[in-house]
């Protein structure tokens, strides 16, 4: 993404999607992050799904923590609601606004430092309580904005660029939310926007809780050599499980044909995500599978990317609480106060 | 004391023996005598085994405050039988149970010890052990309702209230009441001197606490969205949420819920969840204490930055740390007025019993949404647990929730454009928009320096513009808050000014300093930020006493700190060793501060 402010005039040949806006419409406020930051690139995604998925920007909520991976909401879609909370405490403000407002579409933008120390509480706890949300985590394996210390993410023997080595083993936010019952999750990498903007459309078209765990490297304090998370060291070890495509029902996606297996998986919305395993075994709604590809992927030193796990079924906050479909900001106050003769009534019960 | 219908008793009994049903069971009756009655439970921090304490104070004149001196202890703690002793007045009543031979520790002079066999009683009517043991504190009931003359058509109507569904229950209930009384008859001259006498000055009132109250008033205000991790002594307010929204607030025809309540992973995300769901435009609350409040204050603080409404419901309990957990105390009037990092104030609304619990919890969403700030109502221990008797709760049905100013579309339509922070009408309000609404109304929500445009800023005058304004906002606040209640005496110099459920002892010490020829004014400051009422008292009074219950003096200091007020010339009445305020202590130090001072 350019740092340099465009003019907002549109070409007259600019394609419109199915709400009459322009790619550009869709951009945010001039990035401040390093020229080549892999969380650009992310925002570059998020234009394009935002874009193609004809979303209503004032539909959107944008919500993120602290980071610069948290500066992202900034980035895209200025004509959407946004919310910078406080660092790690994006999921909490999250499931506030879900449960009173249920009808926005979320999509939360945290990074590891945000997610997997500081937050680790909170992103694990929206999983469990099922927020019908997007969450990418743009994973960088370091704290940007505080200027290059190990995130919990930093692989063992990854070095920081001062050249220390990180002993501790990482936490892999993958791993966890399938164990915490995730109802969604992907991996991918910010420079491979082919991949990312159909996981990213999958992720927002999913009902409950969808984590993307975005490989976005930080090029001033985690690109160098010896860092497990720069784009050489992720370019050379990337595998792709699957090869994700995203069918949205108004705009058909073609994807090439081929011979291979292709698994079409349907959304809550109608709309479907079609996944071409590279692994003709590997299957996408099998938690215990994923767990163990991902697993095997970490112990041959590669990185599982893809959609690696969806459960169509999973329920989401709403309905574990029961909740009206109308959003509560919308419900009339004359439904919610229970009126003079009720408390006449109940008051005879205090006596 | 120590009259008709004046006089206070007090049980020892064990925790997780069923008492609290026995004791809640007698001051019920008494109150349905028609006769002003205040219980207050001692409990300890644990669920089984430990010593617990019932307090119950009958007074025809209305005092509710905790008694000064007991005229009888029921001890059927062992544990605690030297304790309980000592805290009889002179010519007072020990009951106990007379199945055990007498315990050296129940002996002492100037004292009428009444013993009675409950347990073994309880043994020779009962087969199960678990009745053994829980209607031998039924039996306890039937022995002080003839023993204090407790009407029994009274008693045995709530017992079939309480048990009608379950006949084998009622039975044995009555049976055990019937052991007691008899007893007491057969073996004491019954009534004691004190003792009870009908009366109709109940009529209107009802016995509640006020965390069912605060709930009431957050269902009756239309909150949809409650966000908690559980402590003592707040639990209970967002348990009863819960019952009263299962009651109320399930739509007739889907039987889905138009609440929603979320129990959080700790008191950060409760915190977080009700900013986010006062962002996204529900009347949403949060209930917890003192630990809690430690951990939401970097959310309090984003909140008041980003001017997002939300209540803070504080049952104040025994700090600092882990403290007292189920002693009460009002020790965190500083850390919500100064709430979180930075420059902030917030407003703090200051209920004295659970009635105003109700009325204040309704205004406190009107007044988040006003201002457009997060409040706290804080409550305590007392007022949060134990029962009170308070006026019937009432409601005007002409009542619509205050929004603040809020622009939706149409008037969106109307605007060049939308600054989120700017002060259009000069009252240090801006107007907000909820996140979904179209046009210009899509902003930004930053806690990091921002202008009145909220964007992002670094510049000094823009940064200023705006936390300046929030001055003017708080200021402007400090006008409308609720009054102070003031209650004057002919010829008063002395000023005594007190906060939350201080009052009823403060209110009772006034008249009692009366009686002995101090005149005092009193006033219980409702609300902070202070308004005008509060300076002008003070200036009125020759000599102020601030009574609160902490042990810094807090409220003393708030003064001092934000009225210009002296610090010293306020003279303090401090009161935290966790127990409810009792209007001797606040008679005690007056009158000692006066016989120290000369004349
Ligand atoms: C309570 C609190 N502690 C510490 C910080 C400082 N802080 C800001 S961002 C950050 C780490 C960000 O790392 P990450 O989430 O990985 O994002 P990145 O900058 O790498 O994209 C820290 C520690 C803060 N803002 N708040
Ligand atoms: S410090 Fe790293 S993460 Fe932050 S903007 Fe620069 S490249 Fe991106």
């Amino acid at each position: 993404m350019t740092s340099i402010a465009k003019p907002p005039v549109r070409h007259p040949s600019s394609r419109t999607n199915g709400l009459g806006f322009v790619l550009r419409d869709y951009e945010g406020a001039m990035s401040t992050l390093c020229a080549g930051c892999g969380h650009d690139s992310v925002t570059a995604a998020l234009v394009q799904t935002a874009w193609e998925l004809d979303l209503e920007p004032h539909r959107v909520a944008k919500m993120s923590g602290i980071g610069c991976s948290s500066k992202t909401t900034a980035y895209f879609m200025k004509q959407s609601h946004g919310f910078n909370s406080v660092h790690g405490r994006m999921p909490s403000v999250t499931s506030g606004a879900a449960a009173a407002n249920r009808d926005l579409t979320y999509i939360g933008i945290s990074g590891d430092g945000d997610s997997l120390s500081i937050g680790l509480g909170q992103m694990s706890h929206a999983i469990r309580r099922g927020v019908n949300m997007l969450y990418v985590l743009e994973n960088n394996g370091v704290y940007g904005l505080t200027k290059g210390q190990f995130s919990a993410a930093a692989d063992i023997g990854s070095t920081s660029k001062k050249g220390e080595a990180n002993q501790q083993p990482p936490i892999d936010p993958v791993l966890l939310a399938l164990t915490l019952g995730v109802s969604f999750v992907a991996r991918s990498f910010s420079g491979d926007k082919k991949q990312l903007v159909p996981i990213l459309k999958a992720g927002i078209s999913h009902k409950g809780f969808a984590l993307v765990d975005v490989i976005s490297p930080c090029v001033s304090f985690n690109d160098h050599e010896g860092s497990t998370k720069s784009y050489k060291f992720t370019r050379e070890h990337e595998v792709e499980s699957v090869h994700t495509d995203f069918v949205a029902l108004r705009r058909e996606i073609t994807i090439p044909e081929t011979q291979e297996d292709v698994s079409v998986v349907q959304m809550h919305d109608g709309t479907s995500v079609r996944l071409r395993a590279t692994a003709p075994d590997y299957d996408p709604t099998d938690r215990e599978s994923a767990y163990a590809h991902v697993r095997a992927c970490q112990a041959r030193g590669e990185i599982a990317t893809g959609l690696l796990f969806i459960d169509e079924s999973k329920r989401d906050m709403h309905d574990f609480m029961n909740t009206i479909p109308t959003p509560l900001v919308d419900v009339p106050f004359e439904k919610l106060s229970p009126g003079k003769a009720a408390l006449e009534k109940l008051m005879d019960r205090y006596r | 004391m120590s009259g008709i219908n004046d006089f206070a008793f007090k049980m020892g009994t064990v925790n997780g023996t069923g008492s609290a049903s026995a004791n809640s069971l007698l001051m019920q009756a008494i109150f349905r005598m028609g006769i002003p009655v205040t219980g207050k439970n001692v409990f300890p921090s644990n669920i089984q085994g430990l010593p617990t304490w019932y307090e119950i104070r009958v007074s025809k004149d209305g005092y509710t405050a905790r008694p000064s001196a007991v005229d009888m202890v029921v001890a059927l703690n062992p544990s605690t039988y030297a304790k309980d002793v000592a805290t009889v007045r002179p010519g007072g009543y020990l009951l106990y149970d007379s199945t055990w031979p007498l315990d050296p520790d129940l002996v002492r002079e100037g004292i009428t010890i009444l013993g009675i066999p409950f347990g073994g009683m309880c043994v020779e009517a009962f087969q199960k052990d678990r009745d053994r043991t829980l209607l031998r504190n039924i039996a306890y009931v039937g022995a002080l309702a003839a023993l204090l003359d407790i009407d029994m058509d009274i008693v045995g109507q709530m017992l079939t209230e309480k048990y009608g569904k379950k006949p084998q229950l009622l039975d044995a209930n009555h049976k055990a009441i019937k052991l007691g009384y008899d007893y007491a008859k057969a073996n004491y001259t019954c009534p004691l001197p004190f003792r009870l006498e009908k009366m109709d000055a109940t009529g209107d009132s009802i016995l509640m606490d006020g965390n069912t109250a605060c709930a009431l008033g957050a269902l009756y205000a239309g909150a949809t969205v409650g966000a908690w991790y559980p402590i003592t002594p707040a639990t209970a307010l967002m348990e009863a949420f819960k019952s009263f929204c299962e009651k109320y607030r399930v739509d007739k025809d889907t039987g889905l819920n138009n609440y929603a309540i979320l129990q959080a992973e700790d008191e950060l995300a409760a915190a977080g969840i009700t900013i986010g769901a006062g962002w996204a435009g529900a009347r949403a609350f949060t209930n917890t204490s003192g630990p809690g409040i430690s951990l939401m204050q970097e959310f309090i603080g984003l909140a008041y930055y980003t001017e997002i409404p939300s209540v803070f419901f504080d049952v104040q309990r025994c700090g600092p740390a882990t403290g007292m957990p189920t002693r009460t105390q009002q020790a965190d009037l500083m850390s919500l007025a100064y709430a979180s990092h930075g420059d902030t104030k917030h407003i703090v609304l200051f209920p004295a019993n659970p009635k105003e619990c109700f009325e204040m919890s309704v205004e406190s969403f009107d007044i988040a949404e006003r201002f457009q700030t997060p409040v706290f109502v804080a409550s305590d221990l007392d007022i949060g647990m134990n029962d009170w008797m308070v006026k019937r709760l009432e409601w005007d049905d002409s009542y619509r929730p205050d929004r603040g100013k809020v622009l939706d579309a149409a008037a969106l339509e109307k605007i060049q454009k939308f600054s989120r922070y700017l002060d259009v009408d000069g009252d240090g309000i801006a107007a907000r928009t909820l996140p979904g609404v179209g046009g210009k109304g899509a902003y930004f929500v930053r806690g990091s320096g921002h202008d009145k445009h909220a964007a992002y800023t670094e510049d000094s005058d823009a940064y200023q513009e705006v936390v300046d304004r929030l001055t003017r906002k708080f200021a402007h606040a400090a006008t409308q808050m609720p009054k102070p209640a003031i209650h004057r005496q002919d010829g008063a110099e002395v000023g005594l000014v007190t906060v939350g459920g201080c009052d009823a002892a403060v209110r009772e010490a006034a008249d009692l300093l009366h009686a002995q020829g101090i005149p005092v004014d009193v006033m219980r400051i409702r609300a902070f930020p202070f308004g005008v009422e509060v300076s002008d008292f003070l200036a009125q009074h020759e000599r102020t006493f601030v009574i609160e219950q902490n042990r810094d003096g807090q409220l003393r200091s708030m003064i001092g700190i934000e009225l210009g007020v002296a610090r010293d010339s306020l003279i303090p009445i401090l009161d935290y060793g966790g127990m409810p305020l009792t209007a001797k202590v606040v008679v005690d130090a007056v009158t000692a501060h006066f016989a120290g001072v000369t004349v």
